[in-house]
């Protein structure tokens, strides 16, 4: 699609422009998606100007790559440590959730329903008279699987065929941009209604795999912008003049210059994929009982939210932090690598 | 005199600690007269333009001291909108990338006729008219049907006459120029450094040329300032210092030009890097890489000594230089 | 110009058919299109194959696909389940939605720009942070989280709003309802304003106006803002179409009905015409407002216009 790349090329900074392959889709899975499509298209410039006006020479030409230097600071940066620890908390309590909830999600006494905190039950019970603490413990594996899944799932399909549309170009470039147009059109949660509701199956595959089917174009676009952006890189060329192959040069100069973007991105896809999850399973259509999931929770216990507003507010709690947390660690990274704000 | 720059400091204050970018910057410049600035990049000599124009962003940068005296009045301590209105209509400024300082969703003629309908008050087609006549007089073609077109429809060496005749526009008594012929092919810079020159004359205003290029420099220019570090290391009427330069750096830069006559030798190049602006050596900033370096010069700050009237060198050893 | 509407009206015709397409293939293939046609019970195997061959459901998908779009084309989307001609429905629930978008644009535009274009003035003050941090707490809280709560708290416990919208759903009844809609995307619009204009601050462009001598109202109005807003307003168009696509979470929580009830109600009773019909609605309106965005977009930016 040469035509549309035009306008990319013209356009001054970030943003977006339609018609160019940096286009900003509303995905309609709100906003987080686009904020990572759009913030990451500034990974893509090449790294190495230097700051303000006038003022060259710099900082002491220390020689460090990208990545050790955006570690450099990624340390130092407490929204990265906070949000780093929040994640790896939930990654441990999914894994070993009995670490901290001795209770079992499913054994429930409906005697107990509605009921508030009482000693042993700190967030009270549900309307099904579960201990809501054990599910919203339990929830975070639900929510975690998802969500690591799905982004596994889309970064890899995304990037593979991104990276080598924007690599090859041609016809299946022009193809693959078309394609990822159809699938921009569908909004998703409108798309995961409609293919969800005729699934019965309880287990989170078949979220997964709708996912991974409707989110693949966005990291598709990225990863193929990004490659787009190195191939141009004088570095390349020269490797291709001198005669390395197709695969050496796709393998050690751009998969390294273009994986940046695409882990940004991913990085905030998965906070996003984990609020998807709960929306779809609070439209019902997404994971259904006996799973234990947060959307779930919170759907169910939205009718009674006046009585017992503890029965949605801490789910929903969780749900927040999880998704806040991924997104502030995407945002960091993102920050990290960004050599424009050197 | 027009201008006169008096001890000038500005820094930036950086992630990674402060950046002495002027470090007491003394120049002046008189009516109809063109000072060349010459400086490798970072040495200072953007920012003392920009500090002059009033256009550095703060922050980052900050002025630390110094006097700015434009027709006798000390711009640093007007107030912003008084200083506004010196911008454009007492001295104006052409930038070096004429497409990146252009408004690209603006056509010419409204970033031209902004000047009038703003300092002027001008009418909308008043100034529509006026923005012809000034793009006759940088002799862009056609003017009449170019005046509604945008930046991005010219060539690079009409956008840089566009951007010389918004400097113009208001027959400002100073103009400064910041590398303005180094982002034009070569055949187009010397036609763009004739018609400023050109019209430097014909206004007569004063003129300040920024440049690392010693080429357009003995051309047009009538003195020299040459800046290393953030300060003026030497000064002096072209033709002198051409002849026989009273600093060791200025030297080095000669040097290093490459010369039909020398053919075949090695090309000369001053050793060591350019000094970090964060960590500026003690002393004279220049010794690391100067050859005629002694203990003095690492602890002493060498002042502007007087080699002529019309000539000063911020050098201990500048007979050496001179003579050398 | 006139070359570059055709080519992008040309464009958009093979998104149309694919979008519809895999849209139709879901409810179609991996669906069973007649299982909401004999009401709660299931389908007895006689009554299934003669519904199916009423409805044609017996020839390819292809043909059914074709056939369909055919009917489409000529204002018939079929019937939905009580019998009620889909296009009624629609006609019912688009106004709604419409008003209900129309909010939430509002609130992305005043809200979302006004905070965008002065946190990006003061980027770095404390102001900014906060605005910040608080576009971040937004974007990450789903937006069934953030319409809940609102609903207890201004609905429910301060009795400031009906906790439900009645079925007319008139403007001031779907204030908090669009704000709801609009709240991811306003703190995006707010990092978006904020972003570019912190970026073309730094322009070489706006560096001239200011050397020029323009007083700094005229500076940041037109000349930086005349040039941030640009990716601003693109998206916001393209939001739009987005924006109805989601509303159906806002309109559960409130019950509110639009496009989104009427599509959930369609969806619960499996009645595929609806569903594929509101849909296919749904995809053109996102697709129609993506060319607009495109042209507007030529509009603004004369680069794109005379290249």
């Amino acid at each position: 699609m040469p035509e549309t790349e035009q306008p990319q090329a013209l356009r001054g900074s970030g943003g977006g422009s339609p018609g160019g392959g940096g286009r900003i889709a509303a995905t309609g899975a709100g906003g987080a998606m686009d904020l990572a499509a759009s913030e990451a298209t500034t990974l893509e410039r090449p790294p190495g100007a230097p700051g303000g006006p006038g003022l060259p020479g710099g900082p002491s030409g220390r020689p460090r790559s990208l990545w050790s230097d955006a570690w450099h600071d990624l340390r130092r940066n407490p929204v990265f440590v906070v949000s780093g620890l929040v994640i790896l908390f939930l990654v441990l309590i999914a894994l070993w959730p009995s670490l901290i909830a001795s209770g079992n999600p499913l054994s429930c006494d409906l005697a107990k329903a509605q009921q508030g905190p009482q000693p042993g039950h700190p967030f009270g019970f549900d309307g099904q008279g579960c201990d809501v603490y054990t599910r919203t413990v339990y929830g975070a594996r639900t929510s975690v699987t998802v969500g690591v899944c799905a982004t596994l799932g889309v970064a890899l399909l995304g990037s593979v065929l991104g990276g080598l549309a924007g690599f090859f170009g041609g016809a299946w470039d022009a193809i693959l941009s078309r394609v990822t147009d159809v699938f921009f059109a569908i909004p998703v949660v409108l798309g995961g209604l409609v293919l969800l509701s005729v699934v019965t199956s309880s287990t989170v595959w078949p979220v997964v795999g709708f996912m991974v089917l409707l989110g693949w174009p966005q990291i598709s676009r990225i990863a193929r912008g990004a490659v787009i952006t190195a191939k141009q890189h004088d570095y390349v060329q020269a490797a291709r003049a001198l005669g390395a192959s197709s695969t050496r040069i796709l393998l050690r100069h751009i998969t390294p210059n273009a994986i940046a973007p695409v882990i940004v991105v991913a990085t905030i896809a998965l906070g996003t994929f984990i609020a998807l999850e709960a929306t779809l399973s609070y439209l019902g259509v997404g994971l259904k009982p006996p799973s234990v999931s947060w959307g779930i929770d919170i759907s169910a216990a939205s009718p009674y939210i006046r009585n017992a507003p503890h029965m949605v507010l801490w789910p929903a709690g969780a749900l927040a932090i999880t998704v806040l947390a991924f997104i502030m660690l995407g945002d960091a990274v993102r920050d990290a690598l960004d050599p424009k704000l050197r | 005199m027009l201008l006169e720059v008096r001890e000038l400091y500005v820094e930036f204050r950086t992630r990674d600690g402060i950046a002495k970018a002027v470090n007491g910057v003394d120049l002046h410049v008189d009516e109809g007269e063109t000072l060349a600035v010459l400086g490798e990049s970072g040495s200072g000599k953007s920012v003392t333009a920009q500090a002059v124009m009033g256009i550095l962003d703060t922050p980052p940068a900050r002025i630390t001291g110094g006097e700015v005296l434009f027709q006798g009045r000390d711009l640093l301590r007007l107030k912003e909108d008084e200083r506004r209105k010196v911008r454009g209509a007492g001295m104006a400024m052409i930038f070096q990338d004429a497409l990146s300082s252009l408004n690209p969703v603006l056509s010419v003629g409204d970033q031209l006729g902004e000047m009038f309908r703003v300092h002027q008050g001008m009418s909308r087609k008043d100034a529509r008219a006026k923005a012809v006549e000034l793009m006759e007089r940088v002799r862009i073609p056609a003017a009449k049907e170019r005046v509604g077109q945008y930046p991005h429809q010219f060539s690079g060496g009409m956008r840089q006459r566009i951007m010389i005749a918004m400097a113009l526009a208001l027959e400002p008594a100073l103009i400064i120029a910041d590398e303005p012929t180094t982002a034009l092919d070569v055949t187009v810079q010397a036609q763009v450094m004739d018609l400023l020159a050109d019209l430097q004359r014909e206004y007569h205003m004063g003129l300040i040329l920024i440049t690392h290029d010693l080429g357009v420099v003995a051309d047009v220019a009538d003195r020299i300032a040459v800046m290393y570090a953030g300060r003026i290391v030497e000064t002096a009427p072209v033709h002198d210092l051409y002849k026989a330069p009273a600093h060791p750096y200025t030297k080095g830069l000669l040097e290093s030009i490459p010369r039909l006559d020398r053919k075949g030798q090695e090309l000369y190049a001053i050793k060591g890097l350019p000094p970090n602006l964060m960590h500026i050596p003690p002393g004279c900033a220049f010794h690391p890489r100067c050859p005629l370096a002694q203990d003095v010069c690492r602890t002493d700050v060498p002042g502007l000594f007087e080699v002529s009237e019309e000539r000063r060198s911020a050098c201990f050893y500048w007979r050496e230089t001179l003579h050398g | 110009m006139g070359r570059y509407v055709i080519r992008r009206l040309l464009q958009m015709i093979p998104v149309f058919l694919g979008a519809t397409l895999l849209i139709f293939l879901m409810v179609n293939v991996m669906g069973d299109p007649v299982a909401g046609l004999c009401g709660e019970r299931q389908c007895d195997p006689a009554t299934a194959a003669q519904l199916k061959k009423e409805f044609g459901l017996d020839k390819p998908v292809w043909q059914q696909y074709l056939t369909y779009m055919g009917n489409v084309f000529t204002g018939d989307f079929g019937t939905a389940f009580n019998g009620q001609p889909v296009t009624e429905l629609m006609g019912s629930a688009f106004p709604v939605t419409i008003r209900l978008t129309i909010v939430a644009i509002v609130f992305e535009i005043v809200i979302g720009i006004t905070l965008g274009v002065l946190t990006g003035l003061r980027r770095g003050r404390p102001f900014d942070t906060t605005v910040l941090l608080v576009t971040l707490v937004v974007i990450s809280i789903p937006t069934f989280v953030t319409g809940l709560l609102l609903q207890l708290l201004l609905g429910v416990e301060w009795g400031v709003i009906k906790p439900s919208v009645s079925p007319d759903a008139p403007f001031d009844e779907l204030l908090v309802p669009g704000l709801v809609l609009a709240s991811v995307s306003l703190a995006y619009v707010t990092r978006l304003t904020r972003t570019s204009i912190a970026e073309n601050r730094r322009a070489d462009y706006v560096r001239t106006a200011i050397a020029k001598g323009l007083p700094r109202q005229r500076v940041i109005t037109r000349h930086l803002l005349r040039n941030s807003l640009i990716p601003v307003v693109t998206f916001i168009g393209t939001d739009i179409g987005a924006l109805m696509g989601g509303a159906i979470v806002t309109e559960r929580i409130f019950n509110i009905h639009g496009v989104g009830y009427q599509l959930y109600q369609g969806i619960l009773r499996q009645n595929t015409q609806t569903v594929v019909g509101f849909v296919t609605v749904l995809v053109l309106v996102f697709l129609v407002a993506n060319l607009l965005v495109d042209l507007l977009y030529a509009v603004l930016d004369p680069r794109i216009r005379y290249a």
